[in-house]
């Protein structure tokens, strides 16, 4: 059996699943300290568990880091060390960031000499002494995190490695973020990325080491796992040397939850909350990634994030008569109290979806004044909202099933323009708590070959073999890894047909089912 | 005279992407780039042509190498050692600079010496739009010599190109050497008199790029259709409008090659539009029909903020309108129509100006 946890900003939702069953499920409020609502949300579903049942793993999806860096709370004070002199100096490290985060985690930045070309020629040499010299100095700061990005690491990692072992050796106690561990080519992206896993250090020890204890309070040996924004699972350790991999991984649970629920493995997921509707599309049963640059509280980076589309349309959305006006203001948590339907004096979505006959939530016979023109307005318009968000998020243009899930999943119709079938599985309103429990661990790799130093075919068995690699020593049995996804970018321009490969694999964790 | 600061950079960026006809690249770093020199060294004085007294000495600065290493190796202080290089092997000292370009970062490279020298740049561009090669410049066109020019890296490396028998060729060379120097330098090219930037420059696309971006930056703003505010600011008309159906792409010859479909919304219900692009855009069919070729200027922007599509965010169910912008007149001559007109990219097709 496993255990699925979604923490989120208004609720923390849980799920207990035996294999593909679904034996309990629970919705509780978050708390300011998430352990709290963990455990109350972990013991309402270990009531039910029946008593032959092991659990053999608890799976946490959490938005606690990504609100960490929007409140800039508890971040570790972190330097960032960029071999690449004498290249690249017009942008220095943290240039483009918000200057309140950058006051947050102190910005120290070095340049020092290294780094690559395209092709894996070095643009300077690594001098040791410049970083040795580097790492005293962030002593004196009281720097604790420190993030080292190189030029073309992707390619020729090298001198990240060698900058580390300086560093640990005249500066033992820094926590070190590689950049080319994680994100793709991209300098200032991917360097953005280290710095956030950097800073993130204390947050994530502290935060993954309170939920270890609260699964061992409850009397459970299982290990914990945590999500990842590409629907894969990293185990604990694991996640608290890479924090950064965690962010945004609420919309893809809630994907592959939907997915999961549903059967579909190719189509579109509406997840309608109380403020926002997300939309993405499913390919093989995993969210697509955004191809360009995600910003996260305001630090653009390249992490594989899910492609979705956020609209502020949900249950809470306040609407407004004459002119017709839905959101982007909702109600939020206070839905049970503001709405019409609860008694309350703010016309909301769910009002609407409740006059017009889409659900039964409340007292029906409060929202019976409203005029049936009007009430057939709104409904067609959020209707309209929810259609347009579904066909700038498909991929192709022909009609594909669209899955709802969420809490205000009640505001849509089941005749959608662009969808094949609508489907509403049983147990939608905690699709994300599922998502977070059927998840797989998988491993990626991106990297430059130039193809006139090695063929194609070598190059695919070296990138094959290494995410397989990754996806293992994230926790994966490996013979259930499988390669779900390779994909070659010729980069333009380039002479010696040096093309882009991105690999990833995806397996079942090591444990039984 | 006005000035570029960090005020109307971002509005500067914003029009050259439009103006840039989906090549150019992100813009992003360029913009970045430029502002931090702005920053550090100070606002930029943008000269009218007219302004130019006779006795100056222009020098065209840009970048040339690979976009896909500029955004890892990102560019340093290239286009200032190759200006001083330049400088240098003739014996003439700038008195203002110029852009290349106007799509992309290119149109912005001449802003960093610029702060940094404290030189003035000038109102105008080598092509009024993007093109993907070196040699599709009006000054070239015009009998401008392209050399000699120099060629930097960040290392302290320069080249200078003396001599070369045509401006293809010094392309071909160039090229070469900025593979050796990691894909990505910057080049100067011996200065041009005033008379010389009247004659053969597009002029004033650096004020028409920040009018433009400031067109969709203050239509956004009120709520006002930033399609209708960039055609209240150069000429031109709406190609079509819709919703992008299938993107093929391809990379052939060191080139993002080609082509988008796009399904007709709104007036165009129906109809059908396809485009095909190497790097920009260079020929727009409405229904099997051509409506628009180079050199005019084929811009593909978001129909709901107007902000430019390049041809590497293209993809399925983006909203968007497609402007078709007359070419600058130096490219509809014959001469210009050798250089840059649709039958040099391979369509057996001759130039026809769209109707405004």
């Amino acid at each position: 059996m496993f255990i699925g946890v979604d923490v989120g900003g208004t609720n923390t939702d849980a799920v207990l699943m035996d294999g593909v069953k679904l034996l309990a499920k629970a919705k509780l409020s978050t708390t300011p300290d998430v352990t709290e609502g963990i455990v109350a949300a972990l013991t309402e579903v270990l009531a039910q568990r029946p008593s032959d049942g092991t659990v053999d793993g608890v799976m946490v999806g959490t938005t606690h880091f990504t609100n960490a860096l929007l409140e800039r709370r508890q971040l570790t004070p972190t330097a960032v060390v960029r071999l690449c002199l004498p290249a690249t100096t017009l942008l220095p490290p943290l240039v483009d960031w918000p200057g309140p985060l950058r006051d947050a985690i102190g910005g120290f930045t070095y340049m020092v000499p290294g780094g690559h070309e395209f092709d894996g020629r070095e643009i300077s040499s690594f001098d040791a002494s410049k970083v040795a010299d580097a790492a005293k100095e962030m002593l004196r700061q009281g720097v604790r995190a420190v993030a080292i990005s190189g030029v073309f690491s992707p390619v020729n990692p090298a001198h990240e490695i060698e900058a580390a072992a300086v560093i640990s050796r005249v500066a033992p106690g820094l926590k070190i973020t590689l950049s080319h561990e994680n994100g793709r080519i991209g300098l200032l992206e991917r360097e953005n990325a280290a710095v956030l896993n950097a800073c993130l250090g204390d947050v994530a020890a502290r935060t993954i080491q309170g939920i270890q204890d609260a699964i061992r309070s409850l009397g459970l040996e299982s290990p914990l796992y945590m999500s990842q924004n590409d629907g894969t699972l990293m185990d604990a350790g694991f996640a608290a040397r890479f924090p950064v991999l965690t962010l945004s991984s609420g919309p893809t649970n809630s994907m592959r939850g939907a997915a999961f629920l549903s059967g579909v493995r190719d189509g579109i997921v509406v997840d309608v909350g109380g403020t926002s509707t997300d939309v993405g599309a499913l390919v093989k049963g995993f969210p697509r990634e955004a191809a360009v640059a995600v910003s996260i509280a305001g630090v653009r980076t390249n992490f594989r994030m899910p492609d979705v589309l956020s609209i502020p349309l949900g249950g809470g959305s306040v609407i407004q008569d004459n002119p017709l006006r839905i959101g982007p203001d909702s109600v939020g948590y206070r839905l049970t109290e503001e709405a019409l339907v609860f008694g309350g004096g703010t016309l909301t979505g769910t009002d609407v979806a409740v006059a017009g006959g889409l659900a039964q939530v409340g007292d029906s016979a409060l929202v019976q004044e409203l005029a049936h023109s009007f009430v057939e307005q709104a409904t067609l318009e959020i209707q309209h909202r929810i259609e347009t968000a579904i066909d700038q998020v498909k991929v192709s243009a022909t009609d594909v099933p669209v899955v709802l899930v969420g809490g205000g999943r009640i505001l849509a119709d089941n005749s959608l323009s662009g969808a094949s079938h609508v489907l509403r599985p049983e147990h939608g309103d905690v699709a994300n708590a599922i998502g977070a429990a059927i998840a797989q661990v998988g491993g990626q790799v991106e990297r430059v070959y130039s193809l006139e130093s090695t063929s194609r075919q070598e190059a695919l068995a070296e990138a094959r073999a290494e995410a397989i690699n990754k996806a293992v020593a994230a926790g994966a049995k490996r013979d259930t890894v499988e390669v779900v996804e390779i994909d070659e970018v010729p980069l333009t321009y380039l002479p010696s047909n040096a093309t882009l490969v991105r690999v990833k694999a995806v397996g079942d964790l090591a444990q039984s089912r | 005279m006005w000035e570029a600061n960090e005020d109307n950079l971002e509005a500067i960026a914003m029009g050259a992407g439009i103006l840039g006809t989906g090549g150019g690249g992100n813009p992003y770093i360029g913009q970045l780039r430029a502002r931090q020199a702005i920053k550090e060294h100070g606002p930029v004085t943008v000269l009218d042509p007219e302004e130019l007294p006779e006795d100056a000495q222009v020098i065209c600065v840009g970048g040339i190498g690979a976009p896909t290493v500029g955004v890892e190796k990102v560019r340093d202080l290239q286009s200032l050692y190759a200006l001083r290089a330049i400088e240098e092997f003739t014996g003439k000292k700038a008195t203002a600079l110029i852009s290349n370009e106007i799509g992309g970062s290119n149109s912005v490279e001449p802003l960093i010496p610029a702060a940094m020298t404290g030189l003035p740049v000038v109102d105008a561009d080598g092509m009024g739009r993007a093109f993907p090669e070196f040699q599709m410049k009006t000054f070239f066109v015009y009998g401008v010599p392209c050399c000699p020019m120099a060629i930097a890296d960040e290392k302290g490396n320069t080249v200078v190109i003396s001599e070369t028998i045509s401006p293809a060729w010094a392309e071909r060379l160039a090229r070469a050497i900025t593979v050796q120097m990691g894909c990505v330098a910057c080049y100067a090219v011996a200065p041009m008199t005033a008379e010389q930037v009247r004659r053969t420059a597009v002029l004033n696309t650096l004020s028409l790029a920040r009018n433009l971006g400031d067109a969709v930056i203050t239509a956004r703003a009120r709520g006002e259709d930033p399609i209708e505010a960039i055609l209240g600011t150069c000429p031109g008309k709406i190609l079509f409008n819709g919703k992008i159906a299938d993107v093929d792409r391809r990379t052939t010859a060191g080139f993002a090659r080609g082509s988008l479909s796009i399904q007709g919304l709104a007036n165009y219900d129906g109809e059908q539009l396809a485009i095909e692009f190497q790097n920009e855009n260079l020929i727009a069919r409405r229904d099997g029909q051509v409506v628009c070729t180079v050199p005019d200027l084929i811009c593909v922007v978001d129909s709901e903020t107007g902000e430019p599509v390049t041809t590497e965010l293209l993809r399925y169910g983006l909203r968007v309108t497609v402007l078709g912008l007359p070419a600058p007149d130096l490219w509809t001559t014959p001469e210009g129509l050798a250089v840059a007109g649709p039958r040099v990219f391979g369509y057996d097709t001759d130039f026809s100006p769209i109707q405004l």
